[in-house]
């Protein structure tokens, strides 16, 4: 089913929230609104900082009235945040609805910000902007432009795996050790934890995506050379290990190694869900668009838990990616693509889940209407890749109804 | 274009939703692209209301671009009449849509919908949140109360004999810092005065509510931030005067009561004269002594600004080094207010500017809002929060009013709590190489005393910049590590200036000294 209408739903912008903890040496500035400024200070804002690493270029009357050179002011902007933050090498310049409303060219400027005034700093761009990006898509268009920074590999280089998507350190370091234990050796990560740690690509690399949403980034390494391999995503014991299996057999890693290096893993981390599953089995789930991790989610939920899926929302259905994980669902899953809000929330009413996952607009007074509900954003800020969180990402569900159990009041 | 690293307010639209969420029986058409329903989670989660605010946006996107966004907007008016059938209809433009031009208040008159519709135009890269407040409260107040405004020259009807006088209370809103307790805190003391309350607005009021306004024998203003063009608009068409106070503090809560009392005719000495606020005891208690004179820097609304340095210096005895606020509209107030102090004011939105004030008069404590805790943190300076913009943490469970009375027992304890207390204060000056007890954090606040923040880059070019060729001998500078550390900043900043006037190349234990005794007060 695809829906139209109000989508209550993050812009890319939100992705600076993350993707500024993980790439420690990037900067992110948004050329936008003091909407824009708003938004990522009400989301990060509550952590206190003594130096953020993202920061807004707001634009004024006289930017728009054309009073002042756009470009002019963009150099100023950055010339002082520059002398500021001296310790900065990586910095975006951030697209957004206006920015992308006025045709205000940041590709360009990127590129005379790189070469002639800051050589020291690479400047590069994307746009986060609502009318462009969901949520996660901020990710995509970010990496998407870290593409053509990496190192070319030499021609005849060995085949190296090159892992997509942004994960957090220790799931990052989890894998790492998976794939030395099968003997693939040549592992990249992209993105990296700094900005001059970019992995080669080149016709020799096979890509394994760990994000759902990465559809433009998947693009621009296939522009490179790169192969996707194709895989279900690494969520819960059944996607991680197929996920695994996928490089496993592009790299001709034999069965057994195979099956040694991921055994202990994946018993631990059947009994780590199978604790969850007492309490999740046979509940219905509703799913609001939110991240494209829906599909994944919903997959493993229904497989590995025995949930029931009334209604997975996801707000762009990338078919090719989820081609594996679309197989797997359950015959007959209500599977929608965008959103007409209202539409929605009186099918998720009329469902009456037993769980519903969603934003942060719609948890409290869903819960208020007594609904137990599971704050979607969580999946994207929390380790949930890889064996050892396949529990974890059991927990983040039942432990919403395990609370509604426990409060007596 | 301006860099921003935090912003004090968001954009004016945001104001608008403020009164919408505030109001019942209203609702808000907002023409904006996919994403600006960020806006919601202010409301669901900072103040953690259990009910999605009462607004619908277009959420457009790129490829509606090309298309027709107008009727996009004119769907989402009609269904959003349909279903939740608001008294009235509110209807405005983001920023990213004011610029393809749609106008969303032509385009809903059109629709003939049968519910008033007021259009609030709202120039989002020009004005901000409050403005944005402000001017739909007053289009608001305007359309719903401006068809029982009394023709001109019409004189107030007196009160009828018997009857209590009556007031309303303006200004509260959502997302409003306290709004909720002092709203509370403010009701009980008009009771006890014996003053009615007629409308509370925008919270809890209805469009109908709003045209009952005029009806009121006085207004009473809580935040002039949002409520001040409304109220001068009841001025000017129903004759209704205004209070000005703004009852934060003791003292400004006494002279609030008194002048209520006089807009309702009322004696005001019985409540005056049952003193319940806690603040000036424990400010004249002698545990308080060595609060006399620490330097307090104060950055907020010009409301809470002004009302912050009045309680400072007339209440805690605190010296306040600088007044500032982000509020343009009440730039002159707090010129006033700093000129009255005999301190520096501060107009600025300009996050980066209020860091560099910070860094350079070295306060001993900062009361200022959310981003000020970002600058104190940077620092190592107690800080406090007094005003707006704030996040969940100041939205608490508990009775915490910052007006009236209760307001005032609130503040002492809010504001002292930062700083170390008195007995650590001065063993830690005696003592200087405790592993436990050191200079850079209280030990009341539970954390393990950490390493010195290191200065940041921009600190250190500043204080390049002010040390201008003059040079700490190695005694000097060591002698100077045993002034504790929230008066070192300033012992530095005096020496180095002593120095400079002076024309030393060279700052030796001696001339320390000489600054010290040059500078004691």
């Amino acid at each position: 089913m695809r829906e139209r209408g109000q989508r209550e739903v993050f812009c890319g912008l939100t992705g600076i929230v993350w993707l500024h903890r993980k790439i420690q040496d990037a900067f992110f500035l948004v050329v936008g609104s003091r909407t824009c400024a708003h938004l990522i200070q009400s989301a990060a804002g509550v952590m206190i900082f003594a130096e953020p690493r993202f920061a807004t270029a707001i634009i004024e009357e006289r930017d728009l009235a054309g009073l002042a050179d756009a470009n002019e002011e963009l150099d100023r902007v950055v010339a002082r945040l520059l002398e500021r933050r001296p310790d900065i090498r990586l910095l975006f310049l951030v697209g957004s609805c206006p920015s992308e409303v006025i045709k205000l060219d940041l590709s360009r400027a990127a590129q005379r910000l790189s070469r002639r005034i800051h050589p020291d700093v690479r400047v590069l761009n994307y746009s986060g902007s609502g009318i462009e990006t969901t949520f996660t898509q901020g990710e995509d268009a970010c990496l998407a432009a870290l593409v053509p920074e990496m190192p070319a590999e030499p021609a005849g280089a060995a085949p190296s795996l090159l892992v997509v998507g942004a994960l957090a350190e220790v799931v990052e370091d989890q894998m790492r050790r998976l794939f030395d234990a099968m003997g693939i050796a040549r592992v990249h990560f992209l993105p990296p934890r700094r900005a001059n740690e970019l992995a080669p690509v080149g016709p020799n690399t096979l890509m394994l995506l760990a994000q759902p949403f990465l559809a433009d980034t998947a693009r621009a390494l296939a522009g490179r050379g790169a192969r996707r391999l194709p895989a279900p995503f690494p969520l819960g014991v059944e996607g991680t290990t197929m996920w695994l299996r996928a490089a496993a057999e592009a790299f001709g890693v034999d069965p057994t190694r195979f099956a040694a290096a991921t055994a202990a893993g994946e018993a631990r981390a059947r009994g780590a869900v199978a604790r969850h599953r007492e309490r999740l089995a046979g509940r219905k789930i509703f799913f609001f668009p939110d991240s494209q991790l829906e599909v994944p989610l919903a997959r493993f939920l229904s497989r590995e838990l025995d949930m029931e899926l009334a209604e997975v929302g996801s707000p762009y259905l990338h078919r090719e990616h989820l081609a594996e994980e679309l197989a797997m669902l359950p015959e007959g899953t209500a599977l929608s693509e965008g959103q007409h809000l209202d539409r929605q929330l009186d099918r998720c009413r009329d469902a009456r889940p037993d769980l519903v996952v969603c934003g942060l607009g719609l948890a409290n007074p869903l819960e208020a209407e007594g609904m137990a509900t599971k704050w979607s954003i969580e999946l994207v800020f929390t380790p949930i890749q890889g064996y050892d969180q396949a529990g974890d990402l059991a927990a983040l569900f039942s432990r919403p109804l395990l609370r509604r159990a426990k409060l007596e009041v | 274009m301006k860099l921003a690293v935090w912003t004090y307010e968001g954009p004016p639209h945001v104001g608008a939703m403020r009164v919408a969420t505030a109001m019942q029986g209203l609702h808000y058409v907002l023409h904006a692209p996919q994403g600006d329903t960020y806006a919601d989670l202010l409301f669901t989660m900072i103040e953690r209301r259990d009910r999605r605010p009462p607004v619908t946006y277009t959420t457009f996107q790129a490829r509606d671009l090309g298309g027709d966004t107008a009727e996009l907007f004119k769907t989402a008016a009609r269904e959003a009449v349909e279903r939740f059938r608001p008294e009235a209809l509110l209807v405005g433009a983001s920023c990213t849509a004011e610029l393809i031009q749609d106008d969303p208040g032509g385009l809903a008159r059109a629709l003939g919908l049968p519910i008033p519709v007021v259009a609030v135009e709202l120039p989002s890269y020009q004005k901000k949140e409050n403005w944005g407040a402000a001017e739909t409260f007053y289009q608001l107040v305007r359309a719903m109360a401006g068809p029982s405004v009394p023709p001109p020259g019409t004189a107030r009807a007196p009160r009828a004999p018997g009857r209590a006088p009556r007031c309303n209370i303006l200004g509260p809103t959502a997302l409003g810092f306290r709004h909720r307790d002092d709203l509370r805190e403010v009701r009980a003391l008009l009771a006890r005065l014996g003053v009615d309350v007629a409308v509370v607005a925008p919270e809890g009021a209805t469009p109908a509510d709003l045209a009952r306004l005029g009806e009121a024998d006085f207004n009473v203003v809580l935040y002039p931030e949002t409520a001040g063009l409304a109220a001068a608009w009841l001025a000017r068409n129903f004759a209704q005067p205004a209070t000005k106070t703004v009852p934060i503090g003791v003292g400004a809560t006494r002279d609030f009561i008194a002048e209520v009392a006089a807009l309702a005719g009322l004696d005001a000495a019985p409540l005056l004269g049952e003193e319940t606020s806690r603040l000036p005891w424990y400010s004249r208690s002698v545990d308080s002594t060595y609060l006399t004179g620490k330097r307090v820097f104060i950055f907020g609304d010009a409301t809470h600004a002004i009302a912050a340095a009045r309680v400072a210096t007339e209440e805690l005895g605190l010296e306040v080094v600088l007044l500032g606020t982000y509020s343009r509209e009440f730039a002159r107030d707090i010129r006033d207010a700093a000129a009255r102090l005999g301190c520096a004011a501060l107009v600025t939105d300009d996050y980066l500017e209020v860091e560099e004030k910070v860094a350079e008069l070295r306060p001993e404590l900062v009361l200022g809002t959310q981003m000020e805790r970002h600058v104190a943190k940077k620092h190592g300076i107690p800080c406090a929060v007094i005003s707006a913009p704030v996040h969940v943490q100041d939205f608490p469970a508990r009775f915490s009013p910052q007006m009236g009375f209760e307001g005032a027992n609130v503040l002492f304890d809010t504001w002292v709590h930062p700083l170390m207390m008195g007995l650590e204060e001065h063993l830690v000056a005696m003592f200087r190489d405790d592993f436990e007890f050191n200079d850079t954090a209280p030990s009341h606040l539970g954390h393990a005393a950490a390493a010195a923040p290191a200065p940041a880059p921009a600190a250190l070019a500043t204080a390049a910049a002010a040390t201008d060729a003059v040079a700490w001998a190695p005694d000097a500078e060591r002698e100077l590590q045993r002034i504790p550390f929230f008066v070192r900043g300033k012992a530095r900043r005096n020496t180095e200036a002593f120095a400079r006037e002076r024309g030393l190349s060279n700052i030796t234990v001696e001339a320390l000294y000489d600054a010290k005794a040059h500078y004691a007060r």
